[in-house]
């Protein structure tokens, strides 16, 4: 039951990222290959009524973790303290510029929300890649189950690193030029015009970046942590989710080459699903590891609650999965085909 | 500025405060429009759907406020409230997740349909997305309280091994009695917020002799909402909450109505100053016996007083409390009275012309603001000095490893923000109350 648990909260967050992805892709881009305000209107169409719901995984990402795991999240939420403010600042900032954009037909109003839609897209995806690096690398919990660490240090690794330190920057790096190269091909798909060229120039740049990017980072993982690549080999899981994001990494570029954006973008979607899944499974049943002694380690095991709760918690996520898929599935179909500026007044 | 306990409950109390400043207008609001647009597909009059399109705008604007200022305090559990989270995830988790996957998944999904997809959709493909978002809405605004719920008064659980909290009966948890009255009063409470901006909105446009058919519609749509939901949220709701305190918080319900001697026929305070330090209220006028029946149904049962009690059990703010209450009760039956003469007005056909009356419901849409915030600080400081109602100390709450300085940084933090969102609001919602409601003929 822990397992299945550890599992429904790893696809949750996994979901969350290739969601709220490419519309943090869209942000990332939107200054560089939407320059006209119907352009940029265009951009904000494609993820106007969907970047919204994407959030709602991470929501329900953590509602999952509060409910299975309530001492990783009590520990990682302390710990990270003051990260964790700047991210629902970005988020908040985020929210209000795409919701507020349009509803004044100003250029200094539009170049403001303009700047802190692009700024508070650039962070997110670094500071959420900054996480995951230390959650790979570890976090000095100690025998309370609790940890404390300072924003950032001399960058240098111990039994005591900072939040960022040069593994963890260099994962937040990564992350963002993934969901930036992500967007890309989200863009490309939903839009025509001069928005879908500079995309899909930009596409193939990026994810040459990706590949590089993903090549230096699974080197300083093994380094930072040599375990994770040690358990592979007693992970089926971890194999299947390699499958997984090798098959979608070609798919990016088969997709990119043909000209068929949906498959490209379904091909990053995988890679990025992948990518997480393999770390998830490589790192199980450890979900929050600890610097200082691994008897302190904070795992799927014993940091789960009893199991009335957890199989009272997959009766009704079992229900409410599938509901919150259908939703997802009837919103692309209500939004399907390519986006163009709404008239002056209506629309993001 | 020592204390990181202080800076904690500073930064809950006032994130949460300003937070639901939004969702109490969009809860009710919801409502407003799924009834205007029923309206609306009933008799086919354009009028009905003009409105609602106007406070869609409106809903729009207060929603995204609403939701970007909820999502500081689903975090708080986990950055401030440590101890409490992993004493008690394993129960508040369920309904937080639930919130997560039946609520805000339906809401995020048919917000951008009500907003910008009238044209888009069909009248009744319209109506489904205003009633996707109340139901939405309204299912979120459960799981808060039933969350809330366990922390007043926790059913449900067991302790495990560790000391931590475990679910036992899921229905129990769910079907608090303590959240079913809750539920009913503060969502009552939200629609008596949305009638009295409706009405307010009204009769502004009546003084000001602008579009007469809106200002006539709000006005009536307004009034009668507002007199029937007022009356709700006093009788039986306000009633109902006030038994489940007596019956579960005992000490609560002295504290609110700064009662310090035990004994039957209890007077009911209407005004008066609480004086802790000497133990008496200070210059009482008083319904004598009245607080006997109002908290057990009869004039001779005994009530409790403060006294009766240990001193480390009385919530920490008496007068606080007290005085939250007293705000709450006295401001609800002014409402009351408000919206009992508009309506009678109306009936009579006289509304219109009134505008002594006309002056006093466009000022009076701050009450039911003011009336629900007092609500709100009525249960959170009458809970004290329990975090989970005699299970967890709130001073045993907090999270171990934030110290006062950080905590303090991040207030100020909101309460910047909070500043910029303010300005943005006030400056949007009188944009589109200038713009006032327009036709989508004229439009089109």
């Amino acid at each position: 039951m822990e397992m299945l648990w550890f599992w429904l909260v790893s696809v949750m967050v996994a979901i969350y990222v290739v969601m709220d992805g490419f519309d943090f892709g869209a942000g990332i881009l939107h200054l560089v290959v939407a320059k006209t305000n119907e352009e940029r209107r265009q951009v904000l169409g494609a993820i106007g009524p969907l970047w919204d719901g994407n959030e709602v995984w991470l929501l329900a990402g953590g509602g999952s973790m509060f409910l299975a795991f309530p001492k990783v999240l009590a520990s990682g939420f302390s710990g990270f303290y003051l990260a964790i403010w700047l991210v629902v600042w970005c988020l908040m900032l985020r929210g209000i510029s795409i919701e507020f954009r349009s509803h004044l037909d100003d250029g200094l109003w539009r170049r403001f929300w303009d700047g802190t839609f692009a700024i508070s897209s650039v962070l997110l995806p670094v500071l959420f890649g900054a996480a995951l690096g230390n959650v790979l690398r570890g976090v000095p919990v100690d025998g309370s189950g609790y940890f404390e660490m300072a924003l950032w240090t001399d960058f240098r690794m111990g039994a005591r690193p900072g939040i960022l330190d040069w593994y963890t920057v260099l994962i937040g790096v990564f992350a963002l030029v993934t969901v930036a190269a992500h967007g890309a091909l989200f863009l490309a798909w939903k839009t025509g015009g001069a928005v879908h060229e500079r995309s899909r120039g930009l596409a193939m740049k990026l994810w040459g970046g990706v590949l590089v990017l993903w090549i230096v980072a699974s080197y300083a993982t093994s380094v930072v942590n040599p375990d994770i690549f040690h358990r592979l080999p007693q992970a089926p899981l971890g194999w299947v989710a390699s499958l997984i994001f090798l098959a979608g990494l070609g798919l990016v570029f088969v997709g990119i080459q043909r000209e068929r954006f949906l498959l490209a973008f379904l091909g990053s979607g995988a890679f990025i699903l992948g990518l997480l899944a393999a770390s998830a499974a490589c790192v199980y049943p450890v979900m929050l590891k600890s610097t200082l002694d691994p008897q302190f380690d904070l795992t799927a095991v014993n940091a789960a609650v009893g199991q009335h709760g957890l199989r009272t918690g997959l009766v009704w996520w079992l229900i409410g999965f599938p509901i919150a898929i259908g939703y997802l599935a009837f919103l692309f179909r209500f939004n399907r085909g390519k986006v163009t500026a709404a008239a002056e007044g209506e629309g993001y | 500025m020592g204390d990181p306990l202080f800076w904690h409950r500073l930064q809950f109390g006032f994130t949460a405060t300003y937070h639901y400043l939004f969702p109490q207008l969009t809860m009710g609001l919801a409502l407003v429009i799924v009834v205007l647009k029923a309206m609306g597909l009933r008799t086919s009059e354009a009028r009905y759907n003009d409105a609602a399109r106007f406070w869609i705008k409106i809903f729009g604007i207060n929603f995204a406020i609403g939701v970007v200022t909820g999502i500081p305090l689903e975090f708080q559990f986990g950055t401030n409230w440590a101890a409490f989270s992993r004493f008690s995830g394993g129960i508040i988790g369920q309904t937080l997740g639930m919130e997560g996957m039946f609520a805000f998944f339906l809401e995020s999904s048919f917000l951008g349909m009500l907003i910008w997809g009238e044209k888009k959709l069909s009248p009744k493909g319209h109506f489904g997305a205003a009633l996707a978002l109340w139901i939405g809405s309204w299912l979120s605004g459960y799981f808060i309280i039933a969350t809330n719920a366990f922390m007043q008064h926790p059913v449900g659980y067991a302790v495990a091994k560790d000391g931590s909290l475990q679910l036992a009966s899921f229905w129990a948890f769910l079907l608090n009695p303590w959240a079913l009255g809750q539920y009913a009063h503060n969502m009552i409470a939200a629609v008596v917020t949305a009638s009295f901006v409706v009405a307010a909105m009204g009769a502004f446009w009546t003084l000001k002799g602008i579009h007469p058919v809106q200002a006539r519609l709000n006005l009536r749509t307004g009034t009668i909402m507002g007199l029937i939901f007022s009356v709700f949220v006093a009788f039986p709701t306000g009633d109902i909450s006030g038994k489940l305190v007596a019956k579960y918080q005992p000490i609560t319900l002295a504290a609110m109505e700064g009662r310090f001697e035990s004994g039957p026929r209890a007077n009911l305070t209407l005004i008066g100053q609480p004086d802790v330090a000497r133990r008496r209220i200070e210059n009482p006028i008083q319904l004598p016996a009245v607080l006997s029946f109002i908290a057990y149904g009869s004039f001779s049962s005994n009530v409790k007083g403060l006294l009766e009690f240990p001193e480390d059990q009385w919530p920490q703010n008496i007068e606080l409390l007290y005085y939250a209450f007293h705000i709450m009760a006295g401001l609800g039956t002014i409402m009351i009275a408000v919206m009992a003469l508009a309506a009678l007005l109306l009936w009579k056909g006289r509304l219109d012309q009134n505008r002594p009356v006309l002056w006093v419901l466009m000022l009076a849409f701050p009450f039911p603001y003011i009336a629900t915030a007092a609500g709100w600080a009525v249960a959170e400081f009458g809970r004290q000095p329990w975090l989970i109602y005699g299970l967890l100390r709130t001073i045993h709450g907090g999270s171990p490893t934030v110290n006062a300085g950080h905590t303090a940084f991040t207030t100020l933090g909101f309460a910047g923000i909070f500043v910029v969102l303010s300005v943005l609001w006030l400056f949007l919602i009188g944009r589109e109350i200038a713009h006032g409601p327009v036709s989508h003929s004229a439009k089109a």
